[in-house]
């Protein structure tokens, strides 16, 4: 390859998708390491706080689009305080002074103020595309500021985030020469918008896509903004709260018969079952479909509707579904990828749920299926057997039984020989969660034939040591490994401290390690961060006489080479 | 919410026995880290005091025990109440407004914070407060933009012409700081901020 010249390997690296693989080239020799750097345009940071966000513009200052990371996983189920960090501001400052063609931000799990998002919006000219997931921190000002400076924005694309609601304004911040919109979701925020501008921001934007309405858009809004882009592919629906006998109605089944493009359908906040029939008519053509904030949608309802949706590959259903209702989507969606079935009451009230016959079900009708999100009340060993022999393309697999510590209600014994089964067949199976009653012998079987395994999430599992140990062992490709209310102490942590650099994170809450333990491990590792998160009240100082043999409630510990991190909050302890 | 939060990790035991259905999950001595006399205090999967099982793969379940298990068994209000499960994300659950208990115990106790003279209402989530004080304060910095109280303050009064009320549970009007905060988050339907005139019928304890 020294015989070609630079140009050539650069075009051959263009043809390298992923950052990994480009990672992968970076390191053959000198040469490639600097072609490599200097045409990379797209960057992906795992973990905000493994490096810091100026060696990355150093190395990559041709970057055109990054992404990146904040809190742990678990942060999503209120596991991290709300102050840990994750902080965005350092990434957007080190992006203006080096960075100034940055065209692409994607923010996952951080905390973006709304001078972070001024500051965004006023210093990159190019600027086309704001993602944030699961963010907060932020309020509609900072949405207005976006709005208002960055002329060219392409899309827009707001997943999940807390975002204060200051006024319905910043929509009107959308300047009349806006005119690139491809996509915009703004589903996520609670208050209202002004109808008018954004009908009329819909009109002008003749790119549009995928919009993604809030709950407070209202049906005859809705209306006029699908009779204006009858070439959207993507329609988050607003609250759909219609009384099927009006007019308004009728109207929105006529705008919905001309949308021929539309292939992906959400929201319906306050849909009513009637009101549905006015999405019949775009049901052939649906590739995605999430029907999971609408409760009032019951089974009959959701059947009729997926009865249509031949084409469907995506699905995201409330467990108000039911195994009747599971049936029916395994003998209709034969193209059907991934399903995640939600519940919709979550205190056990003994509403209409889905069981394993339900994914048996689904298993057994498609094919096709590689990922899986299952809340449920019971699984059986015989059930997910079953489902692994059906299904080996699983690359994703997280099955939620509610209750903790539940074994197979007809054996009375854990789960170990089901999800046995389910990573002995799934060869390529990335993502596992865990459920239900299991020893130390589950633990056995994922780190015998998981080695694809990437992504591990356990909850009130396991014996012993030894669960972990099988784990850290076996999964050659462990990245993230997160465990909650489980045995594992100090033996377990302690017993390839080395395996950690290969991972990026390792979460450990409400499990038998000590701070003792922890202590060693950071003393061990100089280049991981060992961080303790203590959230009792009184002991602000690690000094403070806590004794070694003192439980570490939550355990963050991350691979780094920016040291440890100077905002942690009083109650992080970096060890 | 913060309630959840607070709960020490030792007073968690008790939770984490509830769910049990089946004496299934019994420890070995051995295992137990913190073989200092800790023992005692060890989290464990089942009922204190309990003889540890054997270990193997498959368990087989004392007969006997699943009466006394029963009486474990989780109540649904206690599942609401181990933080962090089932592991839903917190924008899913807030976004159901239906099946009020369920709402109050893990999306916010909204409640409707009215204000004599002020032309529109509030509504606070009860569940992020801590205590009383901070109730109070929280209220000050919502409504202040109203100068009310300023004025009164400056007019050289107390400061406090106003009485933060609400309307409990059967529908009476109640003064805010009688009762425990748990108490009252639980019976509190809406608030009222009175004119210090009207408030005096009320006035029990100042």
């Amino acid at each position: 390859m020294t015989y070609f010249p630079e140009e050539v390997v650069e075009h051959i690296f263009d043809f390298l998708g992923s950052h990994r693989d480009r990672n992968a080239v970076s390191t053959v020799c000198k040469a490639w390491y600097h072609v490599e750097r200097f045409s990379r345009r797209n960057v992906f940071v795992g973990n905000c706080y493994a490096i810091r966000p100026e060696r990355v513009m150093a190395r990559f200052p041709g970057m055109k689009s990054l992404s990146v990371k904040g809190k742990p996983h678990f942060a999503d189920y209120n596991l991290v305080p709300y102050d840990w960090g994750g902080f965005a501001l350092p990434w957007i400052n080190a992006a203006v002074r080096r960075c100034p063609g940055l065209e692409d931000l994607r923010l996952k799990r951080m905390v973006v103020t709304d001078d972070d998002l001024d500051l965004l919006a006023r210093s990159f000219p190019n600027f086309r595309s704001l993602v944030l997931v699961s963010c907060e921190g932020f309020s509609t000002d900072g949405l207005a500021a976006i709005a208002t400076y960055c002329r060219g924005l392409r899309e827009l694309d707001l997943q999940e985030n807390e975002v204060e609601d200051h006024g319905r304004q910043w929509l009107s911040c959308f300047h009349e020469s806006c005119t690139s919109l491809v996509s915009l979701n703004f589903a996520c925020l609670k208050g209202e918008v002004n109808a008018g501008v954004l009908e009329r921001l819909v009109a002008r934007c003749p790119n549009l896509r995928s919009l993604k309405l809030n709950r407070a858009v209202s049906v005859e809004s809705l209306n006029e903004i699908v009779a204006r882009a009858p070439y959207l592919v993507d329609l988050g629906t607003g609250s759909f709260a219609v009384d099927h006998h009006t007019d308004a109605y009728q109207r929105l089944m006529n705008s919905f018969s001309k949308c021929k493009s539309l292939s992906s359908l959400s929201g319906f906040w306050e849909a009513s079952p009637h009101c549905l029939d006015a999405v019949y008519p775009v049901c052939i053509n649906l590739t995605v479909l999430n029907m999971s904030y609408a409760p009032a949608i019951q089974a009959d309802d959701l059947i009729k509707l997926i009865s249509l949706c031949f084409k469907l590959q995506k699905l995201w259903v409330l467990d108000c579904i039911g195994d009747k209702g599971l049936a029916v989507v395994a003998s209709t969606c034969k193209e059907l990828q991934e399903l995640r079935v939600f519940p919709s009451d979550i205190y056990g009230a003994g509403a209409t749920s889905v069981t394993e016959e339900g994914l048996v079900a689904i298993s057994s009708g498609c094919p096709k299926l590689n990922s899986l999100l299952y809340f449920c009340y019971q699984m059986t060993n015989a059930a997910l057997i079953t489902v692994a022999k059906n299904c080996p393309h699983f690359t994703r697999f997280r099955l939620c039984i509610l209750d903790p510590w539940k074994p197979d209600p007809v054996t009375n014994q854990p789960l170990d020989e089901g999800f046995g089964a389910i990573v002995r067949s799934c060869k390529n199976l990335r993502r596992l969660s865990l459920s239900g009653l299991l020893t130390d012998q589950v633990f056995l079987y994922i780190g015998l034939y998981a080695k694809c395994l990437e992504m591990l999430s356990i909850a009130f599992a396991g014996d012993s040591d030894k669960g972990m140990v099988y784990i850290l062992k076996g999964c050659k490709n462990l990245r993230k490994l997160e465990i909650r209310d489980c045995p594992f102490g100090d033996f377990a942590l302690l017993n390839d401290v080395a395996k950690y650099e290969t991972m990026r994170s390792l979460w450990m809450s409400s499990c038998d390690v000590t701070l003792g333990g922890c202590k060693a491990l950071a003393a061990k590792m100089p280049r991981l961060n060992v961080e303790i998160i203590n959230e009792s009240e009184g002991s602000d100082k690690l000094e403070e006489n806590i004794s070694d043999l003192h439980k570490a409630e939550k355990m963050y510990v991350y691979r780094t080479v920016a040291g440890p991190r100077n905002d942690a909050p009083d109650f992080v302890w970096t060890l | 919410s913060p309630l959840q939060q607070t709960q020490s990790y030792s007073s968690s035991q008790q939770l984490r026995t509830g769910p049990v259905e089946f004496p299934a999950r019994l420890r070995e001595m051995e295992d137990v880290k913190g073989s200092d006399g800790l023992g005692d205090t060890e989290l464990r999967l089942g009922l204190p005091g309990t003889s540890t099982a054997t270990r193997s793969a498959k368990r087989a379940l004392p007969e006997g025990d699943e009466e006394s298990h029963d009486e474990l068994r989780r109540t649904s209000a206690a599942k609401a109440q181990v933080v962090g499960w089932p592991p839903i994300r917190s924008y899913r659950k807030n976004s159901f407004p239906g099946r009020k208990v369920e709402a109050e115990a893990a999306a916010g106790l909204y409640v409707k914070v009215s204000m004599d003279g002020a032309p529109y209402l509030r509504k606070i989530d009860l569940g992020v407060y801590k205590g009383y004080k901070e109730l109070r304060e929280g209220l000050d910095n919502m409504f202040k933009c109203f100068s009310l109280a300023e004025l009164s303050r400056r007019e050289g009064g107390s400061g406090s012409e106003y009485a933060i009320t609400y309307e409990d549970k059967d529908g009476d009007l109640m003064l805010v700081g009688d009762v425990p905060w748990e108490m009252f988050i639980s019976s509190c339907k809406r608030l009222r901020i009175m004119k210090g005139s009207e408030a005096r019928g009320l006035n029990s304890r100042h």
